[in-house]
């Protein structure tokens, strides 16, 4: 087992220079480094993947690689000559072609169109239409797609859109090909489809970097993986010879507790409660959406907290915004509150019965900066009683004053506007605006993502003090010590499905891990959890 | 003293304002009387209130488009609604037995004003149900609306001959034209139903917001179809002042290009057309600018033929001096200015 940069596995045979070498690359913006001395190589013929949770680093190579951004520091080689992007163009010149994740393509016009833009062969000036067509057509053939280039491109679905992205991307003679995301609305067939190029391509001496958040995938077709986290290089791997749980340990890392004390006292009440049965509250059964994540079955007890765990991607703030109503789920799926049966069908619908989601998105989904942070607070509460029915003047004022004082938002003025707070006071605007209407579901995603630790230990107390006081909360967060600490029951997603739901009684780190990788690694016959049958996995 | 005057210039209404003060300086100098009003017949008369009954229907109509473009909306059928409504009216009062009676008058204004909330519901439905851009939702309208109107009229000016009608455009209330009441009845309905309640919150919420706000529970589909509604129910009303001031039906004319002076109200009032914050009183001293403006190309004796220049010269004027780039250049300017003038005071 490799656990250190410095012992790299083996070049490839067939090809044992890398096509593209990145050496002590450093990136960085206003306030943050976002690439420290990595390291980063890619042979041809090989699938190569970044690995790492939000803000690893994974985009910053990607856009370093593609003229994007330039290097602050380092050196970056492409067959053992160094070069500097101007831009974008400059990456393409140099052979590297990328597909992003959305299809940046014009669907009114044709496949050929499309996959020639910018780039038509001319005859006496103007566009010499049929070889355009030939080229495509030549193209489309290397990657043995049956699609009529003269079709337009918007008839298609994404996913041969996406293949013909690829066969644009090629025809550059492109020596590097970066995917960004590629099957993330793709189906099985379609990833098969996509896994069959991309092996076709791989054949012909291609270098392919394949990023995805589908663990399954990328056992699945790639042969090299590097692992980042925080901006700094974890390790160079090859695929076969990396377990699930070390490579999702290296992706998460271990940070220290800060809140030692509280874990203990969640687990303490996580046993009170094993003795009395805890009353559901929510009881969801088959709660899915297609193409999003597979039907779910839930029940989250009145004052339990319940933590989503899994990685990005994996689904869980999917069904989160199912439970708030957010997005709507398939028909067969059933959810009773309280015993009765309910639609979630609106956010609307959702607040009516108490249950609050609070977005990740902050600044898209969450806060609306342009008003006070008194209007942002009453909002959802306001929302609920109607246009007509105001909240007096008098118990707004009150309102704010005691959130402002209880989740200690600085500055504490109410006619501030919130898009001039920071980040963790927004969130504690937001925090507000959701306890205001008395929420007995309070369903938190990623609360604590992207504020300072001292507002980070403000919501993590906050939310063990109301579900104390019996309200039931659903706490989604990418760092799994915060999970581990919050809850008093986990469930853990992995590829869009549910893989196990049990007490935390007692969960260790590298257990937790274990089932957000494998998602079987827990086998303990006593425990009350419910495991849901999987596809074989790769491991 | 320094704050009030800090807070005068930081003020979203600081330039229309000063706008409005500079027209009328111009005005007075040119023609002495104009601030002057007096009273014949018990009615008021003199330019300000020339003014003031002139601007009412575009003003009418910039107060429901305020609501509008607070929701990052817009709506440019307000002209057409205004001439079917006129037209719906005055067919009315010409196939009624008794023209002049209040009778029919009133059962054609309030015809001309359900016709007007139907027309307000399309356009709502197009743009919260079906999710057209309003620019092209409202553009279906605006262009439909003129053939509507020339369909009720029959492709003929309609010419009533009617008081009670009449008394709409020009009578006088109170010495005060009617005109100019029904606006201010409006002003002050509109005021208290969005800040007495929650819906002005909410409008500006959605505006700002759309997705966070559908998050937070708020009904943004019902506050569309009511703001839409509203525009239309403003936008008849005006269109009944101005038929009444000229006792005929123009389905070509009537109200011909009032969607761009009202959109422009609002934007010299300091509403963004990018939806959220919005202020009625803005839109108020908006109206009066343009208003003020059209007047004073006649007091001032600008030829008629480079009216339209010399008002598009004054709005970009204005739209300058409120843009972000000139506020944070005026914030350079004082600031360099300022540790000047208290030397010069201490010396």
């Amino acid at each position: 087992m490799l656990d250190t940069a410095q012992a790299r596995p083996p070049a490839p045979a067939a090809h044992p220079e890398p096509i593209i070498e990145m050496t002590d690359v450093s990136i960085s913006f206003p306030g943050v480094k976002a690439l420290d001395r990595v390291d980063f190589r890619m042979f041809p013929g090989e699938v190569h993947s970044l690995m790492g949770e939000n803000g690893a680093g994974k985009s910053t190579i990607i856009k370093a690689l593609t003229g994007v951004y330039g290097i602050d520091e380092g050196t970056i080689t492409v067959n053992g000559t160094a070069v500097s992007f101007a831009g974008p163009a400059g990456a393409q010149e140099a052979g590297i072609a990328t597909v992003y994740q959305e299809v940046n393509l014009l669907p009114n016009l044709s496949v050929a169109e499309n996959i020639m833009l910018g780039r038509e062969p001319r005859r006496f000036g103007s566009i010499h239409w049929k070889a355009m067509r030939a080229r495509a057509a030549e193209l489309l053939a290397q990657l043995r797609l049956d699609i009529d280039p003269a079709s337009l491109l918007g008839s298609h679905s994404l996913a041969v859109q996406q293949l013909i992205a690829i066969a644009r991307a090629i025809d550059v003679d492109a020596r590097v090909l970066i995917l960004d995301e590629p099957t993330s609305s793709l189906d099985a067939d379609e990833v098969a489809e996509l896994f069959r190029v991309i092996k076709n391509l791989k054949e012909d001496g291609v270098a392919i970097l394949f990023v995805s958040h589908f663990l399954d995938q990328i056992y699945e077709i790639t042969d090299r993986l590097t692992v980042l986290r925080n901006g700094q290089l974890v390790g160079e791997y090859l695929t076969e010879e990396l377990l699930r749980i070390d490579l999702v340990q290296k992706m998460i890392g271990k940070e220290l507790a800060t809140l030692d004390d509280l874990s203990t006292r969640v687990k303490q009440t996580a046993n009170e409660e094993d003795d009395a049965a805890v009353p559901s509250f929510v009881v969801a059964r088959g709660l899915g959406k297609r193409g999003t994540i597979e039907p779910i079955d839930l029940t989250i007890g009145e004052g339990e907290v319940v933590g989503l765990a899994g990685l990005l991607g994996s689904g869980r703030t999917e069904l989160a915004r199912l439970l708030g109503g957010i997005d709507r789920a398939d028909a067969g799926a059933s959810v009773t509150i309280g015993g009765a049966p309910t639609k979630l069908r609106t956010p609307r619908q959702a607040i009516s019965k108490r249950i609050a989601y609070s977005s990740e998105n902050r600044r898209e989904e969450g806060i609306i900066g342009d008003l006070t942070v008194r209007d942002n607070i009453i909002l959802a509460l306001q929302a609920d009683r109607g246009w007509f029915r105001r909240i007096p003047k008098k118990r707004q004022e009150e309102l704010t004053r005691s959130y402002i004082e209880t989740l200690n938002v600085r500055p504490a003025n109410p006619d501030a506007l919130v898009r001039n707070l920071s980040g963790g006071n927004q969130q504690k605007v937001l925090l507000a605006r959701w306890l205001a209407i008395a929420p007995r579901l309070l369903i938190l995603d990623e609360p604590t993502r992207g504020i300072d630790i001292g507002a980070k230990a403000e919501i993590q107390k906050l939310v063990y003090s109301l579900a104390e006081n019996g309200m039931s909360v659903v706490f989604i967060s990418a760092e799994i010590e915060e999970v581990l600490r919050l809850s008093h029951r986990i469930a853990v997603m992995r590829d869009r499905r549910l893989v196990a739901d049990i007490e935390n009684d007692g969960l260790t780190v590298d257990e937790l891990l274990a089932l957000i990788a494998d998602g079987s690694a827990v086998d303990e016959p006593e425990l009350p959890a419910t495991t849901t049958p999987q596809r074989g996995d790769g491991s | 003293m320094k704050t009030l005057v800090a807070r005068a210039f930081s003020s979203r209404l600081f330039w229309p304002v000063a706008m409005l003060v500079v027209l009328v300086v111009i005005n007075v100098i040119a023609f002495p009387g104009f601030l002057s009003i007096t009273v014949k017949d018990g009615h008021l008369f003199g330019s300000i209130i020339d003014i003031l009954r002139n601007g009412a229907p575009m003003l009418i109509i910039a107060i429901g488009m305020t609501l509008v473009i607070a929701t990052r909306g817009i709506d440019l059928s307000v002209g057409a609604v205004c001439a079917i409504s006129g037209a719906v009216a005055c067919s009315i009062i010409l196939g009624s037995s008794d023209p002049g009676s209040i009778t029919t008058v009133a059962t054609a204004v309030a015809v001309a004003v359900v016709i007007a909330l139907v027309l307000g519901l399309w356009n709502g439905f197009l743009v919260s149900v079906i999710g057209i851009q309003p620019i092209i939702a409202t553009l279906v309208l605006m262009t439909a609306g003129r053939g509507i109107a020339m369909l009720i009229t029959e492709g003929q000016i309609l010419t009533v001959n009617s008081p009670p009608f009449k008394a709409i455009g020009s009578g006088f209330a109170l010495g005060v034209p009617i005109a100019v009441l029904i606006a201010a009845v409006i002003f002050a309905v509109a005021a208290l139903l969005t800040r007495r309640t929650a819906l002005g919150m909410l409008i500006e919420a959605v505006g700002i917001n759309p997705e966070a706000s559908r998050q937070a529970g708020v009904r943004a589909r019902g506050l569309l179809f009511a703001v839409y509604t509203f525009c239309a129910l403003c936008a008849a009303i005006a269109g009944l002042i101005l038929t009444a001031n000229q006792t005929a039906a123009d389905a070509n004319n009537t109200g011909l290009f009032i969607e761009l002076d009202a959109i422009l109200a609002v934007v010299i009032g300091g509403t963004s057309l990018a939806g959220g914050r919005y202020s009625l009183v803005g839109t108020l001293v908006g109206a009066l600018v343009i208003q003020t403006l059209v007047t004073t190309v006649y007091t001032v004796g600008i030829s008629p033929i480079v009216t339209m220049v010399f008002k598009a010269a004054v709005v970009t004027a204005v739209c300058l001096l409120q843009s972000p780039a000139t506020t944070a250049a005026i914030g350079r300017w004082r600031r360099r200015l300022a540790p000047r003038v208290a030397v010069e005071v201490a010396s």
